[in-house]
């Protein structure tokens, strides 16, 4: 089994959100980027658990980005994976996104791709459903758990109020979250392995962006905590129902 | 026309799918046309589908048929692709939650159409079709422009709000032709007895600092006054303190109720990331440099365990009262 991994490049969980060019760009500078956390902590590390566990062969990474995600995809290759693919485009638009990966995971024959259930940035949950509708694959989203058995895979995703265990034939796509695996820092080995791990730059394939961003905004900021004495908590509950009208 | 999907769990329709009817319709008056709703799969209370012209749409597509009886993203997605073509819609509209997430960006893809997912607002039509979405875990806005000629919109839960008239809806019934599905679906376990927390209007939830597992009184008592459900920080899921699933955060659920009721948290970006959408934040926290207290409306510096008693005694008394 091969396996093909999603991974964004994504500003700091930490990092100040600012932009500039009249608010249509995100500003970089002095920004920490990293591994999208739901890429790396649970469908990175749940690929390297099915190879460890000598259920897949091959653990490919990809992005899509410019020459700057690569130390991001090293950073990912340190964590562990065999080789990596990056497609040479710079895009904002989901199904431009999608359809590079789906490409790349048609003529490499995977088995299964995984992505996070959402990157930190766009927040838009979207490229796993479309790879999977791209290469007309079953696709189970937020999943939590992942078992392979031959050409099955037996996946729990979350559902409102619960969850819900389901079966289906790879090839296969599921975006994963909290549960899946638990978050592995790289080793010195990892990390000196990963320089010379493959990373193949392609050319991106011709696709006509179905969005885009027009500007940025900052929210509004708070009006301020309006603070009740430790002594006066009634006046608490009293602005709750009479002001905020929340209970 | 604005066709809106709506989403029913055991033929029950969901509460985000309401609100969803609400800004389809809200949408479909701002365009100068018709909103209508589409429901997959048997309801159980005959009234229903009639009644969700309650919430803003003309007409209901019910589809009936043995594949729609279970939830299958790919099966939906081509039903609901196969009605917007059929029907002529223009914009398609569903909520942004596990539903929505499986099922837009495969509606994305089969219809040609762009996908803005977590609306937060009516889009601006001043230049094309703009529509504001929350980016950067709740740190900021986009505004995206959709470039396609049908449009596929989600909204964030709780973003924009229910309101009921009583007008009904005429509603056409039809059983299509539907393949099954290639997910099988063997079991699935609700979590019952409480208020589910991607759903929930009120949200009690603890840190830290209430010190241990057996101090969750303080948290579930005044949930259970208030009709809430409850939550928890990463520190508190991790430390097994508290199942994973009430978890909010960066990583973990985001929640964007009426009320966040936050005891003993201090309030880190990660966590705030998961709650800053909340539209009344309260705070109690003995540490009056807690970062929590930035981001709320309401705060109380002090003991935890002093003050909880007296909040829950005090809403007791409120509601005595009224």
């Amino acid at each position: 089994m091969k396996i093909l991994v999603c991974v964004s490049k994504t500003p700091d969980t930490t990092a100040k959100i600012a932009f500039t060019d009249g608010d249509t760009k995100f500003a970089e500078a002095g920004v920490q980027f990293i591994v999208n956390p739901y890429d790396e902590w649970y469908a990175l590390v749940k690929a390297l658990e099915l190879k460890e566990a000598g259920l897949a062969t091959q653990v490919s990474l990809i992005t899509v980005g410019l020459a700057d995600a690569d130390p991001i995809i090293r950073k990912a290759l340190a964590i562990g994976g065999d080789d990596s693919i990056r497609v040479n485009l710079d895009s904002s638009d989901s199904f431009s996104i999608a359809t590079q990966i789906a490409s790349v995971a048609q003529q490499g024959t995977y088995d299964l791709v995984l992505t996070g259930k959402e990157t930190i940035d766009y927040n838009g949950s979207s490229i796993g459903g479309m790879v999977a509708e791209l290469l007309d694959a079953p696709y189970v989203s937020l999943a939590t758990n992942l078992v392979v058995d031959g050409k099955m895979a037996t996946v729990t995703r979350e559902i409102e109020g619960g969850e819900e265990v389901a079966e289906a034939a790879l090839p296969l796509v599921v975006s994963c979250q909290k549960g899946m695996a638990e978050q592995r820092i790289p080793n010195m080995k990892g990390i000196m392995g990963a320089r010379t791990k493959p990373l193949v730059v392609k050319d991106p394939v011709a696709v006509e962006a179905l969005t885009s961003i027009y500007r940025f905004e900052l929210p509004a900021a708070k009006a301020g905590v309006k603070l009740v004495s430790a002594d006066q908590v009634e006046e608490l509950v009293r602005l709750l129902h009479e002001e905020a009208k929340v209970i | 026309m604005v066709l809106v999907f709506v989403d029913c769990a055991d033929g029950v329709v969901k509460k985000q799918s309401y609100e969803v009817l609400c800004y389809g319709a809200a949408l479909a008056r701002q365009q100068g046309v018709a909103a209508q709703a589409l429901v997959l799969g048997t309801v159980a209370d005959a009234g229903t589908l009639g009644g969700l012209g309650n919430f803003g749409v003309t007409k209901v597509h019910h589809l009936e048929g043995n594949a729609l009886q279970h939830f299958d993203a790919q099966v939906f997605a081509k039903t609901i692709a196969d009605a917007v073509i059929g029907l002529g819609a223009s914009v398609l509209v569903l909520s942004h939650t596990t539903t929505g997430k499986a099922l837009a960006p495969r509606l994305s893809v089969r219809l040609g159409a762009g996908l803005v997912a977590g609306a937060v607002a009516l889009p601006n039509t001043d230049a094309g079709f703009v529509v504001k979405k929350a980016v950067f875990s709740g740190k900021a806005f986009a505004h995206v422009s959709i470039n396609t000629p049908i449009k596929i919109v989600s909204l964030n839960p709780n973003a924009f709000g229910i309101s009921k008239t009583d007008n009904l809806a005429e509603v056409e019934t039809t059983s299509p032709q539907v393949a099954a599905g290639r997910v099988v679906v063997k079991a699935v376990n609700r979590i019952t007895g409480t208020v589910p927390l991607a759903e929930a209007d009120l949200v009690v939830s603890g840190g830290r600092g209430l010190k241990g597992p057996e101090n969750w009184h303080l948290v579930e008592d005044l949930a259970k006054e208030i009709g809430a459900a409850t939550a928890c920080s990463r520190a508190v899921a991790d430390a097994h303190w508290r199942p994973h699933h009430e978890h909010v955060g960066q990583t973990g659920g985001a929640v964007a109720p009426n009320l966040y009721f936050a005891i003993g948290i201090s309030g880190a970006i990660q966590h705030l990331a998961g709650v800053n959408r909340s539209k009344t934040i309260v705070v109690i926290n003995k540490d009056p440099e807690a970062p929590f207290f930035k981001a709320a409306d309401y705060g109380i510096v002090g003991d935890a365990f002093e003050v909880m008693p007296q909040v829950i005694a005090a809403v007791r008394k409120l509601k005595a009262g009224v």
